[in-house]
């Protein structure tokens, strides 16, 4: 049986404030897939997720990308979200005044609305995000604070995977997932990620560190460089990486 | 004179907003435009008043003629024809109503509109009393009986000089003395009507108080004038709304609330002010300024204002604490959202001269469009003022590049034991907040309205629930095109 592709990037250029920095870029994930991309820093990972997204300021110059069979470039942020494309963000923004509670119900009805589906019922959804909120050792009283305002890195991460398993996209994008993680808040993360994976979604987790794909495993491992894949293979080409640091891969250039 | 308003309804014509800018159609009585000593005493004698309220009112019209307009606000708006108004309007009933079943049905039917609970029974559903004052003249009070087994007297200023002339002399003017500034002084000399109330010693009023302002009438300064007396060991949380049609010509309004507050007492006053602001392009609209002040007489006592300030063109407004009992306590709570043309000068007045008074300012000020907002504020502390405590905060949200925000606060200590504190910020709401909320599927008018709230949060949490959840509306509303 042929595979769904859930994600078909093909040589995508974008620029961010006249610099080229995603090349020729071209990607395929299937739904129930995990795709790893891997590359030093300042290689313009980031940017990658940002363009998906649709941040201001990427511009996307050539290629096309195609999610669930749509035009992706044409859609505005809320709609590519609303359509299941969900970014974990290296460094969550600090809202003043909103509860956690209160942002994830605009965002679940604000997805549900698109799907033509009724808001939440205020007391059932209170009750889904708490039991979901427990998996991943956030209390109700964090769940009442602003949201990120005083949160801790580890924290923080945690707040976005539990809007990751209360909002259920196709396909999440993890922007180094593992950074300002210790370990332990690490291994709370993957297992709230991996929860979530079913054999329609997709991940795409976006790291420097292999350590991170030592509890969320790739089917797919794929090495960026200079705007674009320059490898792919297993997750063997992590442990390769780990060992023989990215010089090797970059200079083949 | 009799006047037929015959203005057609113009809601939306200009792509505004603004739900209440419709016009009633109701035979008003007027006194012909401009201001004398001679239209004083027609206003006065029209309203069946004791002669030394007339002579209250001529002192400070001759005071008003030697006085001028202030111009250190940072407002700049068209030079008021102060002879070209009308002074008295009032809706033409030929017997006044002694129930709501007498009062003019269009006129309830506006505020059904407005979405006030006048009707008794639907009064009576709720826990609300109201007062309401359209144009100049406060034309029903409802709830009266249940209040009145208690003690409270909440009736319009005019029958409380009729029916208790002993209280409105004792405090009229106590506060706010007519000299005190051009716009308080001008007050004096022609307000119409607004609303008195007196809570006995040691009563708490069983529900809130409300009134309603509403101008109707064009071409008419609406003057309304508001006493509140809360006695020994007395509470009450008195609410005023404010809303007024959509009209091409600016409308003056220039209010005074005296609140007395005696030992042990307190007073919780809340305003959600949605005068007219004016349309996208910043014609029309309302002058607003208004003299509130508060004086805190006895020990323990406690005033707290807080405010949701979106309408008017022009805000000049500073609700002001006096804390002359020892140990009494003064807050202020201010939400101030510019949009458009609108401008607004606003904050507050603490003035500490008793032993251990404690002070609070939190004001919250947004400005989007092209308007243009100042918070201003005065922290004295008297000689004898010891352990005077203070803690004020300023925060300043603006959306947009061509909006403007300045924070003007003065502090003025003349006790070594003070502690004063003041923080402020300004912020902009971030791309990087934006697009963390668009990322969740928020499109950006939410995004901008929750950033906003919780901007506001602090302040609304204060006001009584209803009316906060009013509050958070019209604030949504009012934010309608600042953004993208």
């Amino acid at each position: 049986m042929s595979k769904t592709p859930l994600l078909e990037i093909e040589d995508l250029c974008a620029r961010v404030a006249d610099k080229e920095i995603v090349k020729d870029f071209s990607l395929t994930i299937n739904e129930g897939e995990v795709h790893a991309i891997m590359g030093p820093n300042g290689a313009g990972k980031s940017t990658l997720s940002y363009v998906l997204c649709g941040k201001p300021g990427y511009e996307v110059t050539s290629g096309s990308v195609r999610f669930k069979g749509k035009d992706l470039l044409s859609m505005s942020v809320e709609e590519r979200a609303r359509e299941g494309l969900f970014l974990i963000m290296q460094y969550p923004v600090e809202i003043q005044g909103v509860p956690v509670t209160t942002f994830l119900k605009h965002a679940v009805n604000a997805v549900r609305k698109h799907q033509n589906l009724p808001e939440l019922d205020t007391m059932e959804f209170i009750k889904t995000v708490r039991e979901e909120g427990k998996k991943l050792g956030i209390t109700p009283d964090m769940l009442k604070r602003p949201i990120n305002v005083g949160f801790s890195g580890g924290e923080k991460k945690r707040l976005e995977t539990l809007q990751l398993a209360i909002l259920k996209p196709s396909l999440a994008i993890l922007d180094e997932a593992d950074s300002g993680l210790d370990i332990d808040a690490l291994k709370v993360v993957a297992e709230g990620i991996n929860a979530e994976r079913n054999e329609h979604n997709a991940l795409l987790v976006i790291t420097h560190y292999q350590r991170l794909l030592n509890y969320i495993e790739p089917d797919y491992v794929h090495i960026y460089a200079d705007g674009h894949i320059v490898k792919s293979g297993d997750k063997n080409l992590a442990i390769e990486l780990e060992k023989n640091g990215y010089a090797a891969f970059v200079k083949e250039q | 004179m009799d006047n037929k308003q015959q203005t057609p309804e113009i809601l939306d014509e200009s792509g505004d907003k603004y739900k209440y800018g419709f016009t009633t159609d109701i035979a008003s009585e007027t006194i012909s435009k401009g201001l004398s000593e001679d239209i004083i005493r027609q206003i006065s004698l029209k309203k069946g008043e004791p002669d030394w309220l007339l002579e209250f009112r001529l002192q400070a019209y001759r005071y008003w003629q030697q006085m001028k307009e202030p111009t250190w606000a940072k407002l700049s708006y068209d030079k008021i024809d102060y002879q070209d108004l009308y002074y008295y309007s009032a809706p033409k009933q030929k017997v006044a109503p002694k129930s709501l079943a007498e009062v003019d049905p269009k006129l309830l039917s506006t505020y059904e509109k407005l979405g006030i609970p006048l009707k008794e029974q639907e009064v009576l559903a709720g826990v609300v009393a109201v007062d309401a004052v359209f144009d100049s003249v406060s034309v029903a009070t409802t709830y009266r009986a249940k209040l009145a087994e208690k003690g409270i007297i909440f009736c319009s200023i005019s029958e409380a000089v009729r029916e208790h002339p002993d209280l409105v002399k004792q405090y009229l003017g106590s506060v706010v003395p007519y000299t005190d500034n051009f716009f308080a002084c001008l007050n004096s000399a022609v307000f119409t009507d607004g609303s008195f109330v007196y809570i006995p010693r040691g009563v708490k009023c069983p529900m809130e108080l409300s009134t309603y302002f509403r101008i109707n009438a064009q071409n008419t300064g609406q003057f309304e004038r508001t006493l509140i007396v809360a006695d020994e060991e007395s509470y009450v949380s008195y609410l005023e709304g404010c809303t007024a049609p959509q009209r091409d010509e600016n409308q003056l309004h220039a209010a005074i609330v005296e609140i007395v507050v005696l030992k042990n007492a307190e007073v919780k006053y809340s305003t959600v002010q949605n005068w007219y602001p004016g349309d996208k392009n910043g014609k029309g609209g309302v002058y607003n300024f208004v003299t509130k002040r508060a004086a805190c007489r006895g020990e323990n006592s406690k005033i707290s204002w807080t405010q949701v300030e979106t309408g008017s063109a022009v805000t000049w407004k500073y609700p002001s604490c006096i804390l002359q009992g020892d140990n009494s306590v003064g807050e202020f709570y201010s939400v101030a959202l510019t949009n458009n043309y609108q401008q607004a000068d606003t904050g507050t007045k603490m003035i500490h001269i008793g032993k251990n008074t404690t002070s609070k300012i939190i004001s919250k000020g947004i400005s989007a469009g092209h308007s243009d907002q100042t918070y201003r504020g005065l922290v004295r502390v008297s000689p004898n003022a010891d352990n005077a405590r203070n803690y004020s905060q300023c925060d300043s949200l603006l959306i947009g590049k061509n909006c403007g925000s300045h924070t003007v606060p003065y502090i003025e200590n003349r006790n070594k034991s003070a502690i004063l504190e003041h923080e402020a910020t300004t912020s902009k709401i971030s791309d990087e907040q934006l697009f963390y909320c668009q990322q969740r599927g928020l499109d950006e008018e939410t995004a901008v309205s929750l950033i906003v709230n919780g901007f506001c949060k602090e302040v609304m949490q204060h006001l009584p629930l209803e009316f906060a959840i009013e509050a958070a509306k019209l604030i949504n509303i009012s934010l309608e095109g600042s953004v993208g």
